[in-house]
C-alpha cells in the first residue's frame, strides 16, 4: 500500500498527461481493481457456498451458538457443565488457549533468553550442551516433542492410588500434580491490593532516589525499602485479618483427587513441548542480538570497570533488544498458534472444542470462520502489543 | 494430525463452495460418478476390527465394509471395486458432505440432527449397538453406577461424548472426560491408565479389548447399557436414486437371509419356484431396472458378499474374534429387529 500512497507519488504539475498514464491515477485505479477482484471472489465463493449448504439441507447461520452443548469439558477456568450453550464452550477453549499461551510466552522468553546467553558462554561445557539443546530441539518436530512429553508423564506417573508424595499436600500421579492451596478468604483480595500499592509506592520512590543519586551521588537502599513496601503492608492486612490459613487439600477419594488445584499431564506436556521447543529458536534470537552489539561496547565496559554481569545486564542487553524484539514477535505468534496442537494430546484447547462443536453441529463452515477470527484477533492482538515495545525500545537509541 | 483435520474442514469447506462449479445435478448424479470412475467411494473406519479395518495388505473387512462391497456388488457386479477412506470420527462427516466419498458405511449411530441440520439420509440401520464402559477390574467396579469423579476416555464429535455427559447427568455424578479425535490414542491412553473407564459402542469396546488389550482378561465390560446406537449407512440429500439403491441393497441382504438365500446356495435358488426369490435374484425381471441397475444386482450381492447372517457371523459373531450374539440383531423372525421390507 505503502508504494501507491498518492500523496508520495509526485506527478509534474503543469504537463498534461493522458489519464492512463497518470501514475496517480493507475495507481488507484490498481488498487479499485485488486480489492474489487478480491471481494468478488470472496463472495462469489460465499454465495456459491450458502446455496450450497441450502440445496443439501445442511443448516446455516450462527443459532447454534445458543443451544445446548451437552459435551463435558475436563479443564475449565469459567463455570461450564454440559448445560451450558455451544458459545459458552467456545469461550471455555479461547480462555484455556489463552492461558496455556500466554504461560508458554513468558516462560518461553526467560528460559530461551537464559539459553542464549549460556549458548555463548565461555564455559565449553555450558556452551556445547545448550548448542546441543538447540539444536536437536529446533530440528525436531513440535507434534512429536508433545507425543513424547505427554506419554512421559503418562507412563513413567503412577496411578492415583499409588500417587507420588514428595511433600505433604503435593501427589504427582498419571492424573497430574495436585497440590494444596489455600483456601479462598476475603483478606486476601485486600493483601493483593496492599502489594499492588508497594508496587507503585516502591516505583515512585525508586525513580526518585535514581534521580538523587544521579545529583548527588548519595545511594538509597532501594532494594530493602522496596522489599519492606511490597511485603510489610500485605503481611499487616494478613494479621488483622486473623491470619486466616485454611489449606484446601487434595484427598484421594473414589478414582481421583479432589479439592486443591490439579494441573492435567495433558496441560503440561503442552506448556512443556511449547515451552521446550520455541525457547530454542527464541536463544538463537538472543544471541544473534548479543552478537549484534559491537565488541567496543562489551570493551569500554569493562574497561570502566563494571562487573561482566553489569556489563550484561546495563549494556548489552539493552541494546540486543532492539534487535530481538522484532523475530520474537513471530515466535510469539507461532507459539500461540502451536498450541493448537493441544488437539493431539487431549487438551480441551480452542481448536479441540471447535472440532467437536463442529462435528457436532456440522457447521464447519461456520465454525471454521470462528476459528479465523479468533486466532486472528489473538495475533494481532500480540502483534500491536509488541509494536509498541519495540518502538518503546527503539526510542532508547543514541 | 491437527493438520491434517483442519485440512479435511477446508477441503469440505471449499469443496461446499466449489460444488457450483460441477455438472449440473442430473437424475442420479451418484449412480452416473460410481459407473464413470468405476468404484464405489466408501467412508470406512480406519480401524474398528469387525466393523472396518485394513489388513496388512490393506484390504478392508467388516460388517460396514461388506455394505460397501454389496453396493459395489449391486451397481458394479464386481464387490472388489470399492476404493475406501479412512475417517476418523470427525472427518467422516465434512468427508460425506462434501462428496468424497458416495457412501458412509462407519459404525455411525442415526440421530435427528444427523438426518436434518447434517443433510444426510440414512439407509436401514445394519447393527442395533448401545454405549456402554469399559474399566480394568483391578478397580473393582462392578456398574457404571459406581463411576463418580472417574476420568473417562471418549472420541470427539460422537453420539458416544454427548451420551456420556447426559449420563452423569442424569444420575447427578461428576466426570471428567479425556477428548483424543484418533482411536489408537484414545486406546492407549486408556490401557496406559490415564481414563479410569473408556467409553464407546459396546462393540467397540468388545472389539476394542480383544484386538487393543494388552491382556483382554485384565478388562471388563460393565452391564449398563446407556443409550441407543442404531448404526446405519448415510448418504448425502438430494440424491433420491442413490439413497434408494443404498437403501435396497441392505434390505437385499435382509431378504436373503430370511428365505434362506446364501452365498453357497444362491445359484440353486435361481430355479426356485419361490416368487419372491425368483424377484429378488433377477429371474423375474423388473426390480433391478426400478433402480436403474442390472436384474442380477441381488444374486451379485450375495454372490459375492453374503446375506446379512453370513456377514454378521463372519465380521463379529460366532465365527469372529469378537463373539458377539445376534442378539437385537437376529431377523424378526427370530426375535431380533432385523426386517426387510419386500422387494416387489
Amino acid at each position: 500500500m505503502v508504494a501507491t500512497d498518492p500523496s508520495r507519488v509526485q506527478v509534474a504539475p503543469a504537463a498534461r498527461v493522458a489519464l492512463w498514464r497518470d501514475m496517480r491515477v493507475r495507481g488507484i485505479a490498481a488498487q479499485i481493481l485488486t480489492v474489487g477482484a478480491v471481494a468478488g471472489l470472496v463472495a462469489y465463493f460465499g454465495h456459491n457456498a450458502i446455496v450450497n449448504l441450502e440445496q443439501r439441507g445442511i443448516a446455516t447461520g450462527f443459532a447454534f451458538l445458543k443451544r445446548e452443548a451437552a459435551f463435558e469439558i475436563s479443564s475449565t477456568l469459567i463455570d461450564y457443565s454440559p448445560a451450558s450453550s455451544y458459545g459458552r464452550a467456545l469461550v471455555v477453549g479461547i480462555l484455556n488457549t489463552l492461558l496455556v499461551s500466554s504461560l508458554g510466552i513468558v516462560l518461553t522468553t526467560i528460559f530461551g533468553t537464559l539459553l542464549g546467553i549460556a549458548r555463548l558462554s565461555t564455559n565449553w561445557l555450558v556452551q556445547r550442551v545448550t548448542g546441543w539443546y538447540i539444536e536437536v530441539m529446533r530440528n525436531t518436530p513440535l507434534l512429536l516433542q508433545l507425543i513424547v512429553w505427554w506419554d512421559l508423564l503418562r507412563v513413567s506417573a503412577p496411578l492415583p492410588r499409588e500417587a507420588f508424595n514428595p511433600l505433604p499436600g503435593v501427589f504427582i500421579s498419571n492424573r497430574g500434580l495436585n497440590i494444596s492451596v489455600p483456601a479462598w478468604n476475603e483478606a486476601y483480595l485486600w493483601m493483593l491490593v496492599a502489594a499492588v500499592l508497594g508496587i507503585a509506592v516502591t516505583m515512585l520512590l525508586g525513580r526518585q532516589m535514581h534521580r538523587r543519586q544521579e545529583l548527588t551521588g548519595k545511594r538509597f537502599p532501594i532494594f530493602w525499602a522496596g522489599l519492606g513496601l511490597i511485603l510489610g503492608p500485605p503481611l499487616v492486612v494478613f494479621l488483622c485479618a486473623g491470619a486466616p490459613v485454611e489449606l484446601d487439600t487434595p484427598v484421594l477419594q473414589g478414582f481421583n483427587f479432589v479439592g486443591g488445584e490439579n494441573v492435567t499431564p495433558e496441560f503440561a506436556a503442552l506448556l512443556f513441548g511449547l515451552v521446550a521447543y520455541t525457547s530454542a529458536f527464541v536463544a538463537e534470537i538472543v544471541r544473534s542480538g548479543i552478537l549484534s552489539v559491537s565488541k567496543g561496547q562489551t570493551e569500554a565496559a569493562s574497561a570502566l570497570g563494571l562487573r561482566p554481569s553489569w556489563t550484561l545486564r546495563l549494556v548489552v542487553l539493552p541494546q540486543a533488544v532492539r534487535v530481538i524484539v522484532p523475530p520474537m514477535t513471530s515466535e510469539y505468534l507461532s507459539l500461540t498458534k502451536n498450541s493448537s496442537l493441544a488437539v493431539y494430546i487431549g487438551f480441551p484447547d480452542f481448536v479441540s472444542i471447535a472440532n467437536t462443536e463442529a462435528n457436532q453441529t456440522g457447521q464447519v463452515v461456520e465454525v471454521i470462520a470462528i476459528l479465523m477470527a479468533v486466532y486472528l484477533t489473538i495475533s494481532l492482538t500480540i502483534s500491536v502489543l509488541m509494536n509498541f515495545y519495540n518502538r518503546y525500545v527503539a526510542l532508547v537509541e543514541r | 494430525m491437527t493438520g491434517f483435520t483442519m485440512l479435511r474442514f477446508g477441503l469440505a469447506a471449499s469443496a461446499i463452495a466449489l460444488a457450483a462449479w460441477s455438472a449440473p445435478a442430473s437424475a442420479g448424479p451418484t449412480l452416473d460418478k460410481v459407473k464413470a470412475n468405476g468404484f464405489v467411494t466408501c467412508g470406512a473406519n480406519t480401524g474398528l476390527v469387525g466393523f472396518g479395518m485394513p489388513d496388512k495388505q490393506g484390504n478392508y473387512t467388516g460388517l460396514d465394509v461388506d455394505i460397501c462391497r454389496a453396493i459395489a456388488a449391486a451397481v458394479l457386479g464386481d464387490a472388489s471395486k470399492v476404493k475406501y477412506v479412512p475417517t476418523t470420527a470427525q472427518q467422516r462427516f465434512p468427508a460425506l458432505q462434501s462428496g468424497e466419498v458416495d457412501v458412509l458405511a462407519r459404525n455411525t449411530t442415526v440421530t435427528l440432527l444427523r438426518d436434518t441440520d447434517l443433510g444426510f439420509n440414512f439407509a436401514p440401520i445394519t447393527y442395533y449397538d448401545g454405549q456402554g464402559f469399559m474399566v480394568a477390574k483391578k478397580a473393582g467396579i462392578k456398574s457404571a453406577k459406581e463411576l463418580n469423579g472417574a476420568t473417562v476416555c471418549v472420541q470427539p464429535g460422537t453420539t458416544t461424548e454427548l451420551n456420556l455427559a447426559d449420563y452423569f447427568r442424569t444420575n447427578k455424578m461428576t466426570f471428567k472426560p479425556l477428548v483424543i479425535e484418533k482411536l489408537d490414542e484414545v486406546e492407549n491412553a486408556f490401557f496406559a491408565g490415564r481414563c479410569d473407564a473408556y467409553t464407546t459402542d459396546r462393540s467397540g469396546l468388545a472389539a476394542t479389548r480383544i484386538s487393543k488389550a494388552p491382556n483382554p482378561d485384565d478388562y471388563i465390560i460393565l452391564p449398563e447399557v446407556i443409550s441407543k446406537e442404531p448404526l446405519a449407512p448415510a448418504v448425502r440429500h438430494g440424491d433420491d436414486e442413490w439413497f434408494d439403491i443404498v437403501k435396497w441393497v441392505v434390505y437385499a441382504m435382509f431378504d436373503a437371509e430370511e428365505k434362506g438365500v446364501t452365498q453357497k446356495n444362491v445359484d440353486e435358488m435361481l430355479k426356485s419356484d419361490d416368487p419372491e426369490i425368483k424377484r429378488m435374484l433377477g429371474v423375474t425381471a423388473g426390480m433391478g431396472k426400478a433402480l436403474h441397475l442390472d436384474d442380477k444386482w441381488a444374486y451379485n450381492i450375495i454372490k459375492q458378499v453374503g446375506n446379512y447372517g453370513e456377514s454378521f457371523e463372519r465380521n463379529v459373531g460366532k465365527d469372529s474374534p469378537l463373539k458377539l450374539d445376534r442378539g437385537l440383531n437376529a431377523l424378526w423372525t427370530n426375535g431380533g429387529l432385523m426386517y426387510g421390507a419386500p422387494i416387489r
